[in-house]
């Protein structure tokens, strides 16, 4: 397992109470909580497993990018992240997200971001495991194409 | 020397996920052209983002001795 502060990858199951203990703080009054689970039916296509592989310290640096990217958007909050890499079974949690702030609304907005992000900049790829075959899964965004997904300058450190 | 690192499907076709090349002062767009293209993955390669020492760079960027260029085929965390 590879973490820092509140932002960790691991090939053991996920807890998502972890993440959720680490924004419990006094000034929050609401903690919204985001969970992806290995899921066994796409358009009837039945997995049998999923496979996850990451770049594993560039991802936890990116997961705490995105961090501090909802720190600036939404003032107060406070995020933790934890995605489970190697073999999962159905209904393993593959991430768990929880954000804190002091108003629901934000708690809401900012973990639906988080997720968004996940798919768009951490290096982190899924592999299907069907009965006729195997395939690494890529751009689950399809309406946006690769290129804008390139992280800006500005947004390089 | 340069560390050259390939995940998912790029590292399946190429079929090791390091290379260790000799070069130094090169961008990675001729890393590409000079050590890459003998193997089957120019689609995916121009489909990737770029990683230079664990930080996302751009195509031109020039990397040297001890640098570590990372090939990043579209993500699907999550």
């Amino acid at each position: 397992m590879i973490t820092i502060k509140n932002y960790w990858i691991t090939d053991q199951p996920v807890d998502v109470s972890e993440c959720i203990k680490k924004v419990t703080r006094s000034e929050a009054g609401a903690i919204s909580t985001f969970i992806g689970i290995a899921r066994e039916f796409t358009y009837g296509k039945r997995t049998l497993f999923l496979e996850y592989d990451a770049y594993v310290p560039m991802a936890v640096k990116q997961l705490a990018r995105i961090g501090e990217e909802i720190k600036a958007e939404w003032p107060n909050a406070d995020v933790a992240i934890a995605h489970r890499i190697g073999r999962l079974d159905i209904s393993d949690v593959a991430v768990a997200i929880a954000v804190s702030t002091p108003h629901r609304d934000a708690a809401f907005k900012a973990s639906r971001y988080a997720i968004e992000r996940i798919k768009e900049i951490v290096p982190i790829w899924k592999k299907e495991h069907w009965e006729d075959g195997t395939k690494w899964i890529g751009d689950q965004k399809e309406n946006v194409s690769y290129e804008k997904k390139i992280p800006i300058k500005e947004e390089m450190s | 020397m340069i560390e050259l690192l390939f995940f998912a499907q790029l590292q399946e076709i190429v079929g090791s996920s390091k290379l260790t090349i000799d070069a130094n002062n090169i961008s990675v767009h001729e890393i590409k052209e000079k050590y890459l293209s003998k193997y089957d993955v120019k689609e995916l390669l121009n489909q990737a983002m770029i990683a230079v020492n664990e930080e996302y760079a751009k195509e031109d960027a020039i990397v040297s001795n001890g640098d570590v260029v990372a090939f990043i085929p579209p993500v699907s965390g999550g």
